[in-house]
């Protein structure tokens, strides 16, 4: 899938990082698999607060968050699952704050030790132009074109990282 | 976190199907109310609606042209976006890290209390 936004225009990807103290092993297990203890409530795409958060260890795995009636709600997928340094996940929420499964941008997250044997934990959100490329698929649709409001979002998403 | 709070409102602005409609044709093109309404099953009056919503959430701008006002995405709504994912990951690794170090020591009494809630 080949667009405008390969030939040049991208947006900076979101880059953040802590550092914990448990070792990588240890903090990729927590990250990974207790996920519903440490993920905020109220902050997921469900209608309703979630009661699991599972993403599945292996490449394709599925990611959801499932609620108290047993409803699940789609985030995205595994790419990549190698702990204890590196998981990468599709992350298919689109601009709209729904799954869309015809839609994914990139979430990396890196497991690196640190001297003091803790686990500096990072984690990249790439492919951000994906949001307006989105958006741009459904104006295509429509007839329309897209170039300028591409070119602007990505230039005013740069001067804002 | 104004920032955050006018990017929150920019995705659930879009999350209604019309509006999200009105967005994607005003992203192909600027148009008045009219032109907008003569394309989508919804009346005037309801578009002009939908497009205070999208104006408040700073996702549409307008111009005045005469007696008509023309309507057109305002690019700093979707630099909001961004804005508002960062810090949404700044929250959760910042959540995650809280978890992580309370699980760490359970022995000792952590300085900062995990977010858990009890189940």
């Amino acid at each position: 899938m080949r667009s405008a936004t390969d030939a040049g225009m991208s947006i900076a990807p979101i880059v953040r990082s802590v550092e914990v103290k448990a070792p990588p092993a240890r903090a990729v297990e927590l990250f990974a698999t207790r996920m519903a203890d440490w993920w905020t409530r109220g902050r997921t795409i469900a209608p309703n607060p979630h009661v699991a958060i599972v993403l599945e260890p292996r490449p394709g795995g599925r990611w959801f968050e499932r609620d108290a009636e047993g409803a699940e709600t789609h985030w995205g997928k595994v790419l990549a699952w190698e702990p204890p340094s590196r998981l990468l996940l599709a992350w298919q929420i689109d601009a709209g704050w729904r799954y869309d499964p015809g839609f994914a941008t990139e979430l990396e997250i890196t497991f690196a030790p640190t001297a003091t044997g803790g686990t500096t934990v990072t984690l990249e959100h790439r492919d951000l132009e994906r949001f307006g490329t989105d958006a741009a698929r459904h104006a295509e649709q429509l007839g329309g074109g897209w170039p300028g409001f591409l070119a602007e979002f990505a230039r005013l998403a740069d001067t804002d990282s | 976190m104004a920032y955050a709070t006018r990017a929150l409102d920019s995705f659930a602005a879009l999350g209604d199907p019309t509006r999200r409609a009105i967005f994607e044709r005003l992203a192909a093109r600027p148009a008045a109310v009219g032109e907008l309404a003569r394309g989508l099953p919804v009346s005037r009056p309801a578009v002009s609606q939908h497009l205070g919503v999208l104006k408040a959430a700073g996702l549409v701008a307008e111009t005045p042209a005469g007696a008509r006002r023309i309507y057109r995405i305002d690019p700093r709504g979707i630099g909001a976006m961004r804005d508002w994912l960062d810090a949404h990951w700044a929250a959760a690794l910042g959540a995650f890290q809280d978890f992580a170090d309370g699980e760490g020591k359970e022995e000792e009494t952590p300085a900062c209390a995990p977010q858990r809630t009890p189940e």
